[in-house]
């Protein structure tokens, strides 16, 4: 709202408040108008795009020539995408993937800030080095961690080195060498259990597990997003007034009580703001994923972003291209748009 | 600073960090920091080794001698893309640049009805998966004509940017104190007056908080790079640097140091301009 100053409508003379107001009412359109191009163009490239793309979604599009009859029966083309075991397997690795990534990245983040919250000297440059990753690409982490969790050399000639695997081979068992990004083994599987309960669960050719090469992927993820959360809790640490932690010490409370009882929940408004940024990344991941391992042995680190990009550019199946693309925004919307209503009702 | 305040003001004893405490968050915070470097390690130090020497089980070893290693050679590959990537990013930071501080000036000073919604629904654009749009992106580009060009890269980043521009700006402009903008109407200025003469001298800060977030933003950027150019001399760096390491004719020094050479350009500004670095991404995170 534009606001008028009372002391101006006294000193004006009636004349030029005339004058003054004519050019008000045309500056209020003048600001709609020099926003419209943008505008304009969010409308046409943001939801304009989303709009055709769902429409790609239900049609029957699926070669190199556009074809836009709607597919019957209507959806069709997402019931067949749900039933395709790789496109099972790519939401199953982004569940998986998500949640060690916010495991690790969140209270990485929020350990790191502790840590430096203590002024220790040299804690600026212990703040750049975390996050620095967050200024390189995910393509240049995605490289230089496939030959970190590479089988033959990085993190395996570590595990050597601590001689682990000389003991292991005075007991007569085989060396501790992982396969990472190369493992095809999906742990912890829950098809049985189900399928005790509900039998068709015996069935399902997903795997419903972890995959273990989704974990180093996981890894790498949070070295590159774990210095945005520790920044995102400096900054909200910097707002915990010095009263407050006084308070506390005086009152008797240990280190421990008073991050576990005072500080911790001081932060939850960026703790949930820090929970949603890196979900809505997590549900996007594509780049780091398709630099470091591809889809992996057995679709074992397939993720949405992945199925997208190879079924519109190299299937040129664009129908399941779209299809996929509206389930993650659909994912990322979830999440978001309660977020950005939220910020719009505090405007 | 804080023992010193601590011993001067004896009758009551706020947390003494006792050089145990100490010892510990600091070993930690060296563990850490290994952590956060062993990347960074691996990728210069194999860089610079020679592939003659160069072994699987010799990774975390330093070179032998200092010839270069492979860097000479990424170099060769890589220089067409690392020119690409500059000649794309530096338009297209510039422009959205200054499309987010007229946005953000107008967001913030000038609002009018619905202004707060529509700012809203343009945020929303900066979280979408890209995927969703690409698509129809590409039949746009191709029917305006510049599918395959680094103009056409530029025009996407540039729109692609302004939800994260405006919203950058618009915080920056909502601490300008309004009597500055009153001010100015009372000596007869308009909003176009005002924005020239008032708001954009005072924007310096922004311009370099926002320029550095999209610069990084725009050189790291992979999934545009690679939909949207088609000939591989034409492709951002990360495009080129992805591809490297797919081939597996191509020794793993090159790669390396390729890279450190792709990384460069973002590792420099954040080096030396870490502070605004900082600060534009708790604005894009929306509690600016």
């Amino acid at each position: 709202m534009a606001v008028t100053s009372p002391a101006l409508a006294h000193e004006a003379s009636p004349a030029t408040a005339a004058v003054r107001r004519n050019r008000f009412s045309f500056e209020r359109i003048l600001s709609p108008l020099l926003l419209a191009p943008s505008a304009v163009a969010i409308f046409i490239f943001v939801y304009g795009f989303i709009g055709y793309t769902f429409f790609v979604s239900l049609s029957n599009w699926r070669s190199a020539k556009p074809d836009m009859t709607i597919r019957e029966p209507f959806g069709a083309v997402y019931g067949d995408l749900f039933g395709q075991t790789r496109f099972q397997i790519d939401l199953r690795n982004t569940v998986v993937f998500t949640l060690f990534f916010l495991l690790m990245a969140v209270l990485g983040g929020l350990g790191l800030a502790i840590l430096l919250d203590r002024h220790i000297k040299g804690s600026g440059f212990f703040r750049s080095v975390f996050l620095f990753p967050y200024a390189l690409s995910f393509i240049t982490t995605g490289v230089a961690w496939s030959w970190i969790f590479n089988p033959e050399t990085g993190v395996n000639l570590l595990i050597n080195a601590t001689g682990v695997n000389d003991i292991l081979a005075a007991y007569d068992v085989g060396p501790l060498n992982p396969g990472w990004i190369t493992n095809p083994a999906v742990v912890w599987q829950l098809n049985q259990p189900i399928a005790a309960i509900y039998p068709p669960a015996g069935e399902w050719s997903l795997k419903l597990g972890i995959p273990l090469a989704m974990i180093p992927v996981a890894i790498a993820a949070a070295w590159q997003l774990s210095g945005f959360a520790m920044a995102m809790f400096l900054a909200g640490l910097g707002t915990i007034s010095h009263e407050v932690r006084e308070a506390a010490s005086l009152d008797g409370a240990s280190d421990w009580r008073l991050y576990k009882d005072v500080i911790i929940p001081l932060l939850n408004p960026i703790t949930v703001s820090v929970l949603i940024i890196l979900t809505h990344v997590s549900l996007k991941i594509f780049d780091l994923v398709f630099a470091m391992s591809g889809k992996g042995p057995g679709f074992a680190t397939d993720v949405p972003g992945i199925f997208v990009y190879e079924m519109i550019f190299r299937a040129q199946r664009y129908n399941y291209g779209a299809a996929a693309a509206i389930v993650m925004l659909v994912g990322v919307s979830i999440v978001i748009v309660p977020y950005l209503a939220r910020q719009l009702k505090s405007l | 600073m804080a023992t010193l305040l601590a011993s001067a003001t004896p009758t009551y004893s706020p947390r003494k960090k006792s050089r145990a405490g100490r010892v510990v968050v600091f070993t930690l915070l060296v563990a850490a920091t290994l952590f956060y470097l062993a990347p960074v390690y691996v990728m210069v130090i194999n860089g610079l080794k020679d592939k003659s020497y160069m072994t699987l089980s010799g990774m975390w070893n330093l070179p032998l001698y200092l010839n270069g290693g492979g860097f000479p050679m990424a170099w060769d590959v890589l220089n067409p893309n690392i020119w690409a990537s500059l000649r794309m990013v530096i338009p297209a930071t510039i422009l959205s640049s200054l499309l987010g501080a007229v946005n953000g000036y107008l967001l913030s000073k000038w609002k009018f009805r619905g202004s707060d919604v529509i700012f809203t629904l343009i945020l929303f654009g900066m979280f979408i998966p890209y995927q969703a749009i690409l698509i129809p992106l590409i039949r746009t580009l191709d029917w305006v004509g510049i599918y395959g060009s680094w103009k056409g890269l530029v025009m996407v980043h540039v729109i692609y940017g302004i939800p994260i521009t405006s919203l950058i700006f618009r915080n920056y402009f909502t601490n300008v104190p309004s009597e500055l903008v009153e001010a100015a109407r009372i000596d007869g200025a308009g909003l176009i007056q005002t924005f020239f003469q008032i708001m954009l001298p005072l924007s310096l800060p922004a311009f370099v908080v926002v320029g550095i977030f999209q610069f990084t933003n725009i050189w790291n950027d992979f999934l545009f790079g690679v939909t949207v150019v088609f000939n591989p001399a034409d492709q951002p760096v990360t495009v080129a640097l992805n591809n490297l390491n797919g081939t597996n004719s191509v020794d793993w020094t090159v790669v390396m140091a390729a890279a450190v050479l792709s990384a460069l350009p973002t590792a420099l500004v954040y080096i030396f301009l870490g502070r605004y670095f900082i600060r534009g991404l708790l604005a894009g995170s929306m509690k600016g």
